[in-house]
């Protein structure tokens, strides 16, 4: 029989995808499989998480590991809610402060004509593989100098500028057709009007991805937390979750560990499959030229 | 008779000709005004204020740290004295004299990226395919199984592998392997210095489906179908075929996207291993140039020679880069 080809994106079942689901299942299940371990691990009591040999799945799941990990935070000088309460703000400023600019610039170097646009392109698309570890004595120089240490200030701007997302919605915002824009600006529009009204309703799927991206950076990130924040009332429920992981390493306190885990993945979570459709269409996009 | 007749279509030709020129004008005119209110923005001032606010983020916290690194790498500062320069000795050093860095850091680092950067591209690029030939269901669960992964960075990642590797009888896999035979007593993963480099390698492949797989999957979605049916007809065979013939030459641009985040993945890395592994890690096995970096520049207060270990790490990175984009940048631009 001749080959027909064209098998991208089938849109029915068939009998040789069973063949392909065969052989990647294995993989799916290995990459899945500490996820599993470990959502089951934080619902686990006492005796199963001591239980030998140990067992994977939670039998009797309790929420006692949660409520565990807020009666020690009580017991602490800090109450959690102070930390919980410095990630919300943090994360919801960056994130609304890097989304504002990184869509006018995006709207900018795509659709505004101006001398400077293309090598201010490419210094953005080469600081994609900027490495922000690499550069961390220099940075906090700068927010030691900016007077930023102990201040919201320095948990946040350094995470505003992420080439990355730059460059995803400027590629998204490039097939916005400028026939749209033309329009507009015939009937008297200036580039700001065109900006809010026409260009930013059409990228939404870019602003989701972007936003997830920028959650990602803010709310696992404990560098801005360990090097640029002194005073402890200042760090944020990353910074705590992860002392309390990395002091409590004991058979009793990997199944608190494991609450901690769960409630710092779990918001990820939730955005990506809340957004996951705009991100797919998103990175269609996504390619370098 | 028949003359009359051609003349009069001959009026109507031409009227319809002057009609038809008459419009083309007009279309022109108007083209024109719209390229003239377009012209005036040729090089339109308001670009630069709409790139403003992000540009001054990016320079304070960017460029301006990335080019305090490379004044900071020839000097000598310790973060309490002013920098003194030495030139290029820290360089020097970085070459000739850092035995921990040439023992353990850079072939670590070469290891670690060959098989987490090349061989997690290769990987994603593979599953990637394989979802795209499934249907939407399927696609879409399989890819966020995978893509899951790599948002755990951090903490919650530490846990997992924490508890996977615990060095008791009661971590899971000591378990396994107990209860499987292959050995007696329980090993130590995480401080025993054979299997920290695998271990780390390991989760790294783990987490590598990160977006650049995302952009795989979108990039083969997105092949035109009817090359699939020209392929058929010119002769290509099998699916193997159509992946190397039509699918790749047509997702350069995703392929490159792709092969950037995994070149940064690589070597950012170790950044999250040192809650599991400890810096420096037992006997360096595991240590990456991240690690290194922090290393210097935090514990020994080194922060020039740690500055020339950065400027290092940028340079390898920018060379990946350049190296990916030959292998799928478009040529003409």
């Amino acid at each position: 029989m001749a080959y027909k080809g064209h098998t991208i994106n089938p849109q029915k079942f068939e009998k040789s995808q069973i063949k392909i689901i065969l052989i990647i299942l294995p993989l799916v299940i290995f990459m899945a499989m500490p996820l599993v371990y470990i959502f089951n691990h934080a619902f686990k009591p006492m005796e199963e998480l001591f239980a030998f040999p140990p067992i994977f799945f939670v039998k009797n799941p309790t929420m006692d590991n949660f409520t565990f990990l807020m009666k020690i935070t009580s017991m602490a000088g800090i109450p959690m809610s102070r930390y919980v309460f410095n990630s919300i703000i943090v994360t919801v400023i960056t994130i609304f402060l890097s989304l504002l600019f990184t869509t006018c610039a995006a709207f900018a170097l795509s659709k505004i004509k101006f001398k400077a646009k293309k090598i201010l392109m490419s210094i953005n698309q080469a600081a994609i593989m900027f490495v922000a570890t690499a550069v961390l004595i220099p940075r906090y120089l700068v927010i030691s100098f900016g007077g930023m240490i102990d201040s919201y200030a320095g948990h946040i701007l350094p995470l505003v500028a992420l080439p990355v997302a730059l460059f995803l919605v400027k590629q998204f915002t490039d097939q916005v057709p400028d026939s749209l824009m033309e329009a507009a600006y015939i009937d008297g529009a200036t580039d700001f009007q065109v900006y809010l009204k026409i260009v930013l309703p059409m990228i939404k799927p870019a602003i989701a991805t972007a936003s997830i991206l920028v959650f990602q950076s803010v709310w696992n990130n404990l560098e801005t937390s360990n090097y640029f924040m002194n005073d402890d009332s200042m760090k944020t429920l990353t910074f705590y979750m992860n002392s309390f992981v990395t002091e409590n390493n004991t058979v009793a306190g990997q199944g608190v560990a494991a609450a901690a885990a769960l409630i710092m993945f779990v918001p990820n979570l939730v955005l990506f499959v809340i957004l996951q459709k705009n991100v797919m269409n998103t990175m269609a996009h996504s390619g370098i030229k | 008779m028949s003359r009359r007749r051609r003349n009069v279509c001959k009026g109507e030709n031409l009227l319809k000709f002057l009609v038809h020129k008459l419009n083309l004008l007009s279309l022109e005119i108007g083209d024109k005004m719209i390229k003239n209110k377009i012209s005036k923005r040729q090089n339109n001032k308001n670009g630069y204020w709409f790139v403003l606010p992000y540009g001054i983020v990016f320079t304070i916290f960017i460029l301006v740290p990335v080019l305090m690194a490379v004044v900071l790498s020839f000097t000598n500062f310790n973060a309490i004295q002013f920098p003194s320069w030495v030139g290029f000795l820290n360089y020097i050093t970085v070459l000739t004299n850092d035995e921990i860095f040439m023992q353990y850091v850079l072939p670590n680092t070469i290891v670690y990226s060959l098989i987490v950067g090349v061989g997690g591209y290769l990987l994603s690029f593979v599953l990637a395919w394989a979802l795209c030939n499934l249907t939407k269901w399927f696609r879409t669960v399989f890819a966020m199984i995978l893509y899951a992964p790599s948002m755990m960075a951090g903490v919650a990642m530490t846990v997992v592998w924490k508890v996977i590797f615990s060095g008791d009888q009661l971590g899971l896999l000591n378990s396994w392997l107990i209860s499987l035979g292959v050995i007696t007593d329980p090993i130590i993963w995480l401080v025993d210095k054979r299997f920290l480099l695998p271990i780390v390698i390991i989760i790294g492949l783990w987490s590598s489906m990160g977006i650049g797989f995302l952009s795989l999957i979108a990039g083969i979605l997105n092949t035109d179908e009817s090359l699939y049916e020209a392929g058929a007809i010119d002769g290509i065979k099998n699916r193997f075929q159509e992946m190397i013939y039509i699918t790749v030459p047509g997702m350069k641009p995703q392929m490159l996207f792709a092969a950037v985040m995994a070149i940064v993945n690589a070597f950012q890395a170790g950044v999250h291993y040192v809650l599991l592994t400890g810096n420096p890690s037992p006997n360096y096995a595991s240590q990456l140039i991240v690690n290194h970096i922090e290393d210097y520049g935090f514990l020994r207060y080194e922060m020039g020679y740690a500055a020339a270990v950065s400027v290092v790490l940028l340079l390898i990175v920018q060379v990946f880069s350049k190296v990916s984009n030959r292998l799928f940048g478009e040529k003409d631009e």
